[in-house]
């Protein structure tokens, strides 16, 4: 049942992306910043929380999960070291994800070439 | 007037065309002097497979003209990388007088425009004028990485990855070229760059419209009306452009970016890049007017002239198209 | 000015030229490529948890992404993540695994303009924005977030 919850929401958040690619023919870099703009602002208002305890990585995979975790992250951390939480929370919070998208990156770009269409 | 006549029509004494993987399970793969098995070309990069395309069609054309490169007089080279450096390197390669143009897609109208002026002028016998095109330059120049998760826009094209050369020449046999319709650049503020059709059909009429009315022809006069990647989309505003002047295309008009890729190549609005029409020209056109099936073409090579700065800008983009007159025959 | 209404005219013409696609099939691919990525996720952070107990739910969910981001890096550098991308839009753009595809895949392309001019500047091309917007974003939360706890 936790599964059929995941899928759906996830699936219906990645069609809202599609559904604004397809309405206002924005690139990707777009959609992605407009994603991780929503999940700030929800885990600003606090709504980020509910949503992730129901529909867990339904709505943590999609961008909008680091997008809540950059605000969550540093809320966090003004709670713990006050206004210098501010600026080192939010990184702190995805240095995992953001590290890992470089290291591999780089890493792959070593290896392989971009192949022909 | 923007169309002069050749009063000693400089004739197109060699051709070749070399094509993709792609481009070689197209329609018009059969005509192709060399497909080739992979678009790398055996080349590190891509932007090094594009001058080996290039530098093998001027080979070919050269063999096809039976002339040495010494022969020859003046290359006129184009492409769509900055600095046009597919060209320049080419020339840097055989050692031949270069004039380097920039007209986006409408190099191969415009270089053949050209070499036929200056030939006809009488200050050179031979010109060789070469295009062409890559997908994977063209494609992370102008727009992203090739490994970019991305759907394609309905009214996008394929950049072909293609070349072809002419060799000009007022001896020998061959398509005459008899006159040449220089455009204007016209620009009615598309900025969708996406939809190069659209930016490009108003510059083929206003070229099409500006030659019938020089000339005093009318569409039919031709075997085939051509025009270069307009694509599907573009080739249909064309026609009603056009029509909106009063002036019918017939059967005899067709679009080589409309026609270069199969249906099933699932290219969206088909084909675009200077390679599209330098490879039908110097492949399907020109054979089938030696073998006597066109005898008059109007080639109408189109042209955006677009940059990723100035479009970032929010600049629209202008297109320009040439066009030739080829005719086949004694005079 | 008379230019300008021309102008307009023939955009408006243009737009209405335009082949219309069905949306359906491409919403359907997006909806349900989109729900298997995050059903994956879901998949990987539960089994993390299953074969280490005692891990934090937070640990397992950090590991999570960096295995599901390392994946997609993997699928871009052999070609595959552009064809599912082409076939879902949406569906594999919207999750943290088209972020990392927009990393890989410049730096996949540029690797010939050399490792410090190539991979490494151009590799933010795409996703540099998604940084940028997200930090400055966060900042400017946990500034509030400051300001409303002083009161």
């Amino acid at each position: 049942m936790q599964y059929l919850w995941v899928f759906l929401i996830g699936g219906l958040v990645c069609m809202l992306g599609e559904v604004l690619i397809i309405t206002t023919k924005i690139t990707s870099a777009r959609i992605l910043v407009a994603f991780v703009l929503i999940g700030v602002v929800l885990q600003a208002f606090n709504l980020f929380e509910p949503i992730s305890a129901f529909a867990k990585a339904g709505i943590n995979v999609p961008i909008i999960g680091f997008g809540a975790s950059l605000a969550k992250g540093a809320m966090g951390a003004v709670e713990s070291s006050g206004l210098l939480g501010a600026f080192t929370g939010g990184l702190q919070a995805t240095a995992g994800g953001i590290a890992a998208a470089i290291g591999f990156a780089f890493l792959f770009s070593l290896i392989f070439s971009s192949k022909t269409k | 007037m923007q169309t002069i006549e050749f009063k000693n029509r400089p004739k197109i004494i060699g051709n070749y065309a070399i094509a993709g993987p792609k481009e070689g399970k197209g329609p018009f793969g059969q005509y192709f002097d060399y497909v080739m098995q992979n678009d790398s070309f055996g080349e590190k990069t891509y932007e090094l497979a594009e001058r080996k395309m290039f530098e093998q069609a001027v080979t070919g054309a050269l063999q096809s003209a039976g002339l040495k490169s010494a022969d020859i007089n003046l290359m006129l080279a184009g492409d769509l990388l900055n600095q046009i450096i597919s060209s320049s390197f080419t020339a840097r390669a055989f050692n031949m007088p270069y004039l380097g143009l920039f007209g986006a897609c409408s190099t191969m109208a415009e270089s053949l425009a050209t070499g036929a002026t200056l030939i006809d002028g009488g200050y050179f016998n031979n010109v060789v004028c070469v295009t062409g095109s890559h997908f994977s330059t063209a494609e992370r120049q102008f727009r992203f990485p090739l490994e970019l998760g991305n759907q394609r826009v309905p009214t996008s094209q394929w950049t072909v990855t293609a070349a072809g050369a002419s060799v000009l020449s007022m001896e020998g046999e061959g398509p005459q070229v008899c006159m040449a319709t220089y455009g204007r650049v016209i620009d009615y503020g598309v900025v969708d760059v996406n939809n190069m059709g659209a930016a490009m059909a108003p510059s083929a009429a206003d070229t099409i419209i500006t030659h019938l009315a020089d000339t005093g022809r009318k569409p039919s006069y031709y075997d085939l009306i051509v025009t270069g990647d307009l694509g599907k989309l573009g080739a249909e505003i064309l026609i009603d452009l056009l029509e909106e002047k009063g002036i019918r295309l017939g059967l005899n008009y067709s679009d080589c970016g409309h026609c270069y890729y199969t249906r099933e190549q699932d290219t969206m609005c088909g084909a675009s890049g200077c390679g599209v029409s330098a490879s039908i020209l110097n492949s399907y056109i020109i054979r089938k007017m030696k073998k006597g099936e066109y005898k008059k073409v109007l080639l109408v090579a189109t042209g955006a002239l677009m940059s990723t700065t100035a479009s970032q800008q929010g600049e629209s983009i202008p297109g320009v198209s040439h066009a030739v007159v080829l005719e086949m025959g004694g005079k | 000015m008379k230019n300008q209404q021309l102008n307009e005219k023939y955009n408006a013409y243009v737009e209405a030229r335009i082949p219309k696609t069905k949306p359906w099939p491409s919403l359907f691919n997006s909806f349900w490529v989109g729900g298997v990525i995050c059903l994956i996720g879901q998949g990987i952070n539960d089994l993390i948890l299953y074969l280490f107990p005692s891990m934090a739910q937070q640990s397992a969910w950090a590991w999570t992404l960096i295995i599901i981001i390392g994946i997609a890096s993997f699928l871009t550098a052999i070609g595959v993540y552009d064809k599912i991308g082409k076939f879902a839009g949406g569906g594999s753009i919207v999750p943290i695994t088209g972020f990392s595809n927009s990393i890989a895949s410049p730096a996949i392309e540029f690797k010939h303009e050399g490792i410090i001019y190539g991979t490494c500047v151009k590799m933010f091309t795409i996703a540099g924005p998604v940084i940028v917007v997200g930090v400055v974003a966060s900042v400017v939360v946990g500034i509030i977030y400051y300001v409303i706890g002083l009161f």
